[in-house]
């Protein structure tokens, strides 16, 4: 355990965080049928980018990939506003909607 | 004032546009004065063009005004552009002048009509189109003018539609003339092809400095002369011009003698540098339909009743001595007949006009006679274009007629011959006509009974609106050999004139024996032209001899009925035959790709659920399929 304790977390352990944060919102995203949990699951998806890139730009010494990191969350602020707009208006036409039951776009 | 030459087509153009809006506010005779005016202000502004280019020297007669890009498509660049040469002033100035009387003589003609305006709607439109015709610049412009005047020509004819022989006269002169289409279109894409453009000044020089080749200029010399056959109304696409006297005469008169039947002949001349470097038999066959068809319609003339139905085959008659006068090389004969037919072929029609008027609709030669008493003007004036389409000196056909016969004696013996019967049988079936309009006992009141509504009939002169463009024609026909007398050099005005165009094409028959003899083929010109008429009095007139007048000529050599029992049999089926494979196979094709493509997306159409969780499912596996691929590869992320 002393050994754990003393281990300083390296970019690898970052990465994997990371991995672990996407497979959880990717899978959250496919099975979950409440749009505002799917919707949650996203965002989790675009953050778990965010912790990659800002890991390895630490490890690259790249000031770019934090950059991009406040670009990723400007827009996904941006994406929230609309998203949340358009499930709470479907919300209020129809209570307890499912994604699986808007499919006016099935062909 | 050349650059002003765009206002030619473009002023009866107006008067076209305005008359649909307006034509039935302005009403009758206003909308008819408006045409005429907007005619006649043409005509003006083309004298004025004439004065201008004719103070220019000989050489840079040649003026170009370009409206705008037309087709500008890769290498293929066509502009409206308005062509002013000789030629085309030549053309534009008769077709003007002489479309400025008949739209005033029809104000009188058409009075009472129901739909006066929609007349001179028509009639405006389709002196645009022949001005577009013969001042384009190319070809393309001048095809648009070439089917605008088609058109025309179907609307008028069948004018009064709720006639069905007009209605079926109107369709046939339509679909004869797709005929010709078909060869001008097929020249136009051999031009285009071989000279790589569509302006005449690009064909001409590619023709003039032997960039064409003899066998591309024969094709495309060919196929112009379909074309040509079936506007001039040639052997054997002449039959719609007969039927297209269903019209009213001013029609007959502006469209189906004056103009646009002569547009062939302009063309052929247009092109003429085109047609000198093919080879030599395609003048030789020009000329053979020619006088062909000139011989063919005289006789078919002799023994016609209605008296517009014998002006029309002696239209194609004449129309055939100018295809005689291209094919000999001797354009400016051409020009020359065209014009002065123009003069007295428009001045027997509205004469002839002018008597259905008087005689209330009534165009059987046999049911008139001794007009000349009651209707004293045109009497008059249609003795004058009977005197000079007969030949007689000085009028105007007898020196367009002889030249033609002149340069095609120097071409061959046999084409003068067969030219001087047919000149013979015109001077006869003219006389025979005028004997039977205007002399000989009346007989008018032998079929009172059918026009009993009239009370006691009598034919009556026409109003002076009508009488006004008879009179000046009568003098344009006694005056207008003056453009081109034979006796010496000085006095070949109009070869002068149109040498810039035609210097390229035109023979020269200096050193034949039929120049050096020219007073004598003039001389024996006049015996013949004597002796036609004297026989014909003494037929007709004195009747000393039975006229003959056979059935068979009556009905134009049955040639119609071959036509139509031939398209009827075999022809008919023949296309049908082309319509099944057209319905089958060609639309089979197309209709089955659609279907291929429609069930096609109904099937994948299904792969569209309308669920969020499937496309996020198939954007994950898709990221997934694209991470294995790269591994695989070995590309190094």
């Amino acid at each position: 355990m002393s050994s754990l304790a003393a281990a300083t977390p390296t970019t690898t352990w970052y990465l994997i965080l990371a991995a672990v944060l996407f497979g959880i919102g990717a899978v959250g995203v496919l099975v979950r049928r409440n749009p505002l949990v799917m919707f949650m699951c996203i965002e989790l998806m675009l953050n778990a980018v965010n912790l990659s890139f800002v890991a390895l730009a630490e490890k690259m010494g790249d000031i770019g990939g934090q950059t991009t990191v406040f670009f990723v969350m400007v827009v996904a602020a941006a994406e929230v506003v609309v998203g949340l707009g358009i499930i709470v208006s479907i919300m209020r036409r129809r209570p307890g909607v499912t994604a699986d039951d808007v499919s006016a776009l099935r062909g | 004032m050349l650059e002003l030459i765009w206002l030619i087509p473009a002023l009866p153009l107006l008067g076209f546009l305005v008359n649909v809006v307006l034509g039935r506010v302005l009403g009758e005779p206003k909308s008819g004065a408006l045409a005429t005016l907007m005619v006649a202000a043409s005509f003006v502004v083309t004298v004025g063009a004439f004065f201008d280019l004719i103070s220019m020297p000989a050489e840079e007669r040649h003026h170009v005004v370009t409206g705008f890009s037309w087709v500008p498509v890769g290498s293929l660049h066509v502009d409206l552009a308005f062509l002013a040469d000789p030629l085309s002033i030549t053309m534009a100035l008769f077709v003007t002048g002489i479309g400025t009387l008949i739209h005033l003589y029809a104000i009188g003609y058409m009075h009472g009509d129901p739909n006066f305006s929609k007349f001179f709607i028509y009639l405006n439109l389709f002196v645009f189109s022949m001005l577009m015709l013969v001042m384009g610049e190319n070809l393309l412009v001048t095809f648009l003018g070439w089917e605008g005047v088609g058109t025309c020509s179907y609307f008028l004819i069948s004018f009064w539609h709720t006639r069905d022989s007009a209605a079926t006269a109107g369709k046939k002169a339509f679909v004869t003339n797709r005929v010709g289409d078909w060869g001008v279109m097929m020249g136009m894409f051999l031009a285009l092809g071989a000279a790589g453009t569509l302006s005449y000044s690009g064909i001409n020089h590619a023709a003039e400095s032997g960039a064409l080749s003899a066998v591309t200029a024969t094709a495309i010399g060919l196929m112009l002369f379909i074309g040509a056959c079936g506007k001039s109304a040639q052997l054997p696409l002449y039959i719609w011009l007969p039927d297209a006297m269903e019209g009213p005469t001013p029609v007959s008169a502006l469209i189906h003698a004056a103009t646009m039947v002569t547009a062939g002949v302009f063309l052929m001349t247009r092109v003429n540098p085109v047609l000198a470097i093919a080879y030599d038999w395609v003048p030789t066959l020009i000329a053979i339909v020619g006088v062909a068809t000139a011989l063919f319609a005289a006789t078919i003339a002799v023994a016609q009743t209605d008296i517009k139905k014998v002006l029309a085959y002696s239209t194609v008659s004449q129309l055939g001595f100018m295809f005689l006068a291209v094919g000999s090389g001797a354009y400016v004969a051409a020009i020359f007949h065209m014009v002065t037919h123009a003069f007295f072929k428009a001045l027997l029609f509205l004469g002839s006009g002018s008597v259905i008027h008087g005689m209330h609709h009534e165009q059987d030669m046999r049911r008139m006679g001794a007009l000349r008493k009651l209707m004293p003007v045109t009497a008059f004036t249609f003795i004058i274009g009977w005197l000079a389409i007969a030949g007689v000196p000085p009028f105007a056909g007898f020196w367009s007629k002889d030249e033609i016969l002149l340069f095609a004696f120097a071409k061959s013996p046999i084409l003068y011959v067969v030219g001087m019967i047919t000149a013979l049988l015109t001077a006869f079936y003219m006389t025979r006509q005028v004997i039977m309009v205007f002399f000989g006992e009346a007989r008018w009141n032998d079929h009172s009974a059918e026009h009993g509504a009239h009370g006691d009939f009598k034919p009556h002169e026409s109003p002076k609106i009508m009488l006004l463009p008879l009179v000046v024609l009568a003098g344009l026909s006694v005056i207008g050999g003056v453009m081109q007398l034979p006796f010496t050099k000085d006095l070949h005005f109009l070869e002068k004139w149109l040498e810039p165009v035609i210097e390229f094409g035109e023979a020269d028959i200096h050193a034949s024996w039929a120049y050096e003899n020219k007073y004598l083929l003039l001389g024996i010109a006049v015996v013949v032209a004597i002796s036609g008429i004297l026989l014909s009095a003494v037929v007709y007139a004195k009747k000393k001899i039975g006229a003959i007048e056979p059935a068979l000529l009556a009905d134009g050599w049955r040639y119609d009925r071959a036509i139509t029992s031939f398209m009827g049999g075999p022809g008919r089926r023949v296309f049908d035959g082309v319509a099944w494979v057209d319905r089958t196979i060609v639309d089979g094709a197309v209709n089955g790709v659609g279907r291929l493509v429609q069930g096609a997306g109904g099937t994948l159409r299904k792969g569209q659920t309308g669920a969020v969780r499937n496309y996020a499912a198939a954007v994950g596996l898709g990221v997934v399929a694209l991470l294995v691929w790269f591994l695989l590869r070995g590309v190094v992320l």
